[in-house]
Parts: C-alpha cells; sequence; structure tokens
C-alpha cells in the first residue's frame, strides 16, 4: 500500500494503459462479432467456417502472437498495437460464438412474426434479434473483458502490458510490494469492470425482470 | 378479396404442401383453412404475405398478384396474428402494438396513442400498456396480438392457429371477441386452424384441407355438417356432426309450451317439476314436488336457457335435455320466462327448419 502512495503517479499511467489496451480490443472485437455472428447464425457454412476459425485462433498461445503480429501486420516489434491486434483477435474469437449462440436462442417464432409483419432483414436483426440476445451476449463480453484484463500483462514482455510492468519490474528490481500491488490491481480493475458489465447489461434488459403481476387485471366487465 | 388460382407450393425435397388449389376468400368475411397436420393449411396462408413463396399458380390479394409486391411493403399492409402471440419480449406491450405504424413512419407518439386506442378495442386496460409481454397471462398476450396486427388497419387479417395455445374456457371468450370485432371491422379474415369445432363457429366459409394439400370442401358451416362430400371430410368433420348441425337451423317454428312457475316462499309444487322465479321474472332454477315452501335448499339449478328469437335448434334441444323436467326454459331478451320447450317440439320443427335452410 505504502509502495502505491509513494509511486501513485506511475501506477495511474499503468492502469490507464491498462484499461486502453485491455478494453479497446474488447471493444473492437464485440464491433466485429457482431456481424459475423449473424453471419454464423444465418447460414450453415457460415456457422462451421466462423466458429471453427474462431475456435482455432482462440487456442494460439499469446506469447507467440505478441512475436509473430509485427511482421504480419508490419508494425515495429515495440508497438502497443501488437497488443491491441492481438486481444482482439482473443476478444473476437471469444465473442463469435457468444453472439452467434445468443442470436439462435432468439425463439423462431418471434423472428418469423417480425418478418410477417414487414421488418426488412437488417432493421429486423437491429430492433428485435440483437436486443433479444444482449444477456447471452453480456455474459460472454464479462468473460472476454476479464480475460482481456488479464491476458494484457503478458504484453509486458514487449514494453506494453499496463499493469504488467508492475510484475516483471518488481521481480527485477526484487521488490515484492511492487509486484504485490500489481497483482491486486489488476484483480480490482477486472472486478470493477465486471461490475460494470453487469450494472450496463441490466440497464440494457429491462424486460428480463419485469415480474409476473400477482392477478391479471383485464378491462372490468371484459371475460379474460 | 384474396384468391388462389392453381397455386401449387413444391419444397425442395419434392413434397407437395399445396396442390393446384383454387379458392376464393371473400372481402369482408372469415374465411377458415382446416386440416389435419401435413394438410397445407399453414403453407396456404403464409403464401397470402409471402412468407412462402408459391412455386406455381397466381395468387391476388384484392387484385395484386403478391409476387409483384415488395415483401415488406407487402406484409405491413396484412395483419398477421400466430400461435402465443409471437409478441416481441423486449419491447412494452404500447410498444408492441405501434410495431407496424412505426414501420410505416408514422411519429412515434401517434402510434402509441393509436396502440393505446387499440387496447381498448380488444378488451386491454390501458394500465397494462407500460408492462411487458411476460407479465401478461396467455389470453392476455393473444389479445395484444390481435391488437398489434389491426395497428395500421389493414384489410387483410391472417390468424394461424392463434387460440390453440390457451385453455379452452379462455379460448372461447377469445373466439367471441373476434367475431364481436369482426362484426365492426369486417376485415377479410382468413383463419387456420385444425380444431373442426373452431372452424365451423368462425368461418363464413370453411374450407376443409387433406394431407397433400388439396382441397376437399369449400362450403358454409352449416352445409359442410349437412352434406359433406366424402368419407374424409365426413370423417373429418367428426362425430355428432348431425346434432352440431342443428346449431346452424333456425329455430323460429318452434311452438312454446306452458311452464308452471313459482317463488320463493310459494309452497311446493303437488307433482312434477316448477320453474322457480326471481322478483323480475328470470329464472334461478328447477324445484321438484314435495311439502313445505320454496327455499334456497330445495332448488335444483336449471339447464341451459334457450333465447327464443335468437336461438337454433341445438340450442333449443341443449335446453331441453339439461333440464331436470324434460321442459327447457325459454326466455326474452330481457331473460325473462317465456315459455318452455321440450325435444319433441324441437323434432317436430326439424323438416320445416331444414327445408328453409335448403332454400
Amino acid at each position: 500500500m505504502d509502495w502505491v502512495l509513494r509511486n501513485s503517479g506511475l501506477v495511474l499511467e499503468l492502469t490507464r494503459e491498462h484499461l486502453v489496451l485491455s478494453l479497446l480490443p474488447v471493444l473492437l472485437g464485440l464491433v466485429l462479432a457482431i456481424p459475423l455472428g449473424w453471419l454464423a447464425n444465418r447460414r450453415s457454412w457460415g456457422r462451421t467456417l466462423t466458429l471453427n476459425a474462431a475456435g482455432f485462433l482462440y487456442t494460439l498461445p499469446s506469447l507467440a502472437l505478441f512475436v509473430f503480429l509485427p511482421p504480419i501486420i508490419g508494425t515495429r516489434i515495440l508497438d502497443p498495437l501488437n497488443v491491441i491486434v492481438a486481444l482482439t483477435v482473443y476478444v473476437l474469437a471469444l465473442l463469435v460464438r457468444t453472439v452467434a449462440d445468443g442470436l439462435s436462442a432468439v425463439p423462431e417464432r418471434i423472428v418469423d412474426s417480425a418478418t410477417a409483419m414487414g421488418f426488412r432483414p437488417v432493421r429486423r436483426f437491429l430492433a428485435v434479434e440483437l436486443p433479444i440476445a444482449v444477456p447471452v451476449i453480456v455474459a460472454g463480453l464479462r468473460v472476454a473483458a476479464v480475460s482481456s484484463i488479464s491476458l494484457v500483462t503478458v504484453g509486458s514482455v514487449i514494453g506494453f502490458g499496463g499493469l504488467g510492468k508492475m510484475f516483471t519490474e518488481g521481480f527485477q528490481r526484487e521488490i515484492p510490494q511492487q509486484t504485490v500491488a500489481g497483482i491486486v490491481l489488476v484483480l480490482l480493475l477486472a472486478l470493477v469492470v465486471d461490475a460494470l458489465l453487469v450494472l450496463a447489461g441490466r440497464l440494457l434488459t429491462p424486460w428480463e425482470r419485469a415480474q409476473q403481476p400477482t392477478a391479471g387485471r383485464a378491462r372490468p366487465g371484459a371475460r379474460r | 378479396m384474396i384468391e388462389f388460382r392453381g397455386v401449387t407450393k413444391r419444397f425442395p425435397d419434392g413434397t407437395v404442401a399445396v396442390d393446384d388449389l383454387d379458392l376464393v376468400a371473400e372481402r369482408g368475411r372469415i374465411t377458415v383453412f382446416v386440416g389435419p397436420s401435413g394438410c397445407g393449411k399453414t403453407t396456404s396462408l403464409r403464401m397470402i404475405n409471402r412468407m412462402v413463396e408459391p412455386s406455381a399458380g397466381r395468387l391476388e390479394v384484392d387484385g395484386r398478384d403478391v409476387l409483384s409486391a415488395d415483401p415488406a411493403e407487402l406484409r405491413r399492409g396484412i395483419g398477421y396474428v400466430i400461435q402465443q402471440a409471437g409478441l416481441f419480449p423486449h419491447r412494452t406491450i404500447v410498444d408492441n402494438i405501434a410495431t407496424v405504424p412505426m414501420l410505416l413512419g408514422r411519429g412515434r407518439r401517434a402510434a402509441r396513442d393509436r396502440a393505446r386506442e387499440l387496447m381498448e378495442t380488444v378488451g386491454l386496460d390501458v394500465s397494462m400498456a407500460g408492462r411487458y409481454p411476460a407479465q401478461l397471462s396467455g389470453g392476455q398476450q393473444q389479445r395484444v396480438g390481435v391488437a398489434r396486427a389491426l395497428a395500421a388497419d389493414p384489410p387483410v387479417l391472417l390468424m394461424d392457429e392463434p387460440f390453440s395455445a390457451v385453455d379452452p374456457v379462455v379460448r372461447e371468450s377469445l373466439q367471441d371477441e373476434l367475431l364481436r370485432l369482426q362484426s365492426e371491422l369486417g376485415k377479410t379474415i382468413v383463419f387456420v386452424t385444425h380444431d373442426i369445432d373452431e372452424a365451423v363457429k368462425l368461418g363464413d366459409r370453411v374450407a376443409v384441407f387433406r394431407v397433400g394439400g388439396r382441397l376437399a370442401q369449400y362450403d358454409e358451416p352449416g352445409v359442410l355438417l349437412s352434406r359433406p362430400v366424402d368419407d374424409f371430410v365426413d370423417t373429418f368433420v367428426g362425430r355428432d356432426r348431425g346434432y352440431r348441425g342443428l346449431g346452424f337451423l333456425t329455430s323460429d317454428t318452434i311452438p312454446l309450451g306452458p311452464l308452471d312457475m313459482v317463488s320463493m316462499g310459494d309452497p311446493l309444487p303437488d307433482d312434477g317439476w316448477a320453474v322457480v322465479l326471481d322478483g323480475t321474472g328470470r329464472p334461478l332454477g328447477w324445484v321438484a314436488a314435495g311439502d313445505g315452501p320454496v327455499t334456497e335448499d330445495t332448488v335444483v339449478p336449471g339447464g341451459s336457457l334457450y333465447p327464443v328469437g335468437s336461438g337454433s335448434l341445438r340450442g333449443a334441444l341443449d335446453a331441453a335435455l339439461s333440464s331436470p323436467s324434460g321442459q327447457g326454459v325459454a326466455v326474452d331478451a330481457e331473460g325473462r320466462v317465456a315459455g318452455s320447450v321440450t325435444a319433441d317440439a324441437v323434432l317436430a320443427a326439424l323438416p320445416a327448419a331444414r327445408d328453409d335452410s335448403a332454400a
């Protein structure tokens, strides 16, 4: 604690970097996962293709990805972009399946009745299918965000690991307080972000908590 | 008016769901498609709003070939109600109902005002406007489904087994409500069901489909019950069809008989049965012969009542059969006892009623 207070400037800077490096990929991954999840849910070949590709990407070791990305995407080896791209790939791999599952869980008869009412496909997707899939997507998003916050620390081997830098430095300079403080802060960050996602999910889905009425109240005189 | 001319639907795997269908659903009438599962009734319905595309033939809605229309535009002009209503779980009742007006680009405020109006029309309390579908009973959800289909005031309404997922009591009240609404709105309604009783109750005309997507008979319900064209229709229309057919014969020719009537506190009759009246002349039940005065304890519940002037032979016969004395209680429009009707009198009136309906 002492160590954190004495180095508050550094800790704040690293926390900020950590948030950007971990959450920007979550956002990018989500934006990419939605159309891919839609494709996966719409066509059977789309499902096979995207889900297999996602499974493959997810099995790549993160360290290897940090090292092999620069020649592929043309960045320098010491570039925060490497971390962001690598984590985006992971988040995307996780979320494509989530989005596809969430969409396939939307009852057929609801999609059908939307079509029959005159929704065109894009509007139907945005106004009906996607909102109903929100609870499932938020659940996947929580896993992705927490994984991402934890994975950023691996980036410290190429110099951009946010709070992960406190592990490596603390270890090299033999300051155990710094290492411990780094671990605690990463955990705290994960907990706070997770809590915020739960809250956002609740705000986005008021209907999920709508309770059954205690008694039906039909208009007086009208038979139910 | 909806016109099928030689319409066939053949699916890619070779099954023929609808085979060369020729049929006209009259404007402002309820046309019911009925048949066992796999008879193509739902496929036929879904071709009207292009949820299914015909493989051959021509299908017109009010003179316009459905295939020439933009599917989304076409569907916005055709109300659609399905089983369990298919409501959007993430939208409130008022927004569910406002869906099509919003799609048509009307303002949110106007669409919601219209939605609240429609809640009244279908018998829902406007205080439910802000609730979500999961907070409503099955019957209420179905009413919302009907309101949603009516929101943009489409001339045509398609209903695909809309009442089959609710319990029988609620189903009956929804059917009555639909008939009441239809008498005010006069929509062209195509209604699909597998329940022949629902079909003959709701339909101005009933189309019976057989497996393989062929139309077996298309007639008014009374004709269907009295003159099925073949064994398939006969079997499908089911048992008691002769008895149920009485529901479509008017009963004006039945002569009413006398009835012993007493009030509370009067002495019990010496023999036979008497009808107990309340202060306004309405029937409370029956009492059997005995000693002592008529009290609450001595009153036996009566059977069904037969409304003079608006009843059918079926109603009259049922009143007679369900009464403990064998005399059905006939009531006038105000519910006051008008006389009695017996099974013999109903059967005696049958030949004349039959001649009337055949003419």
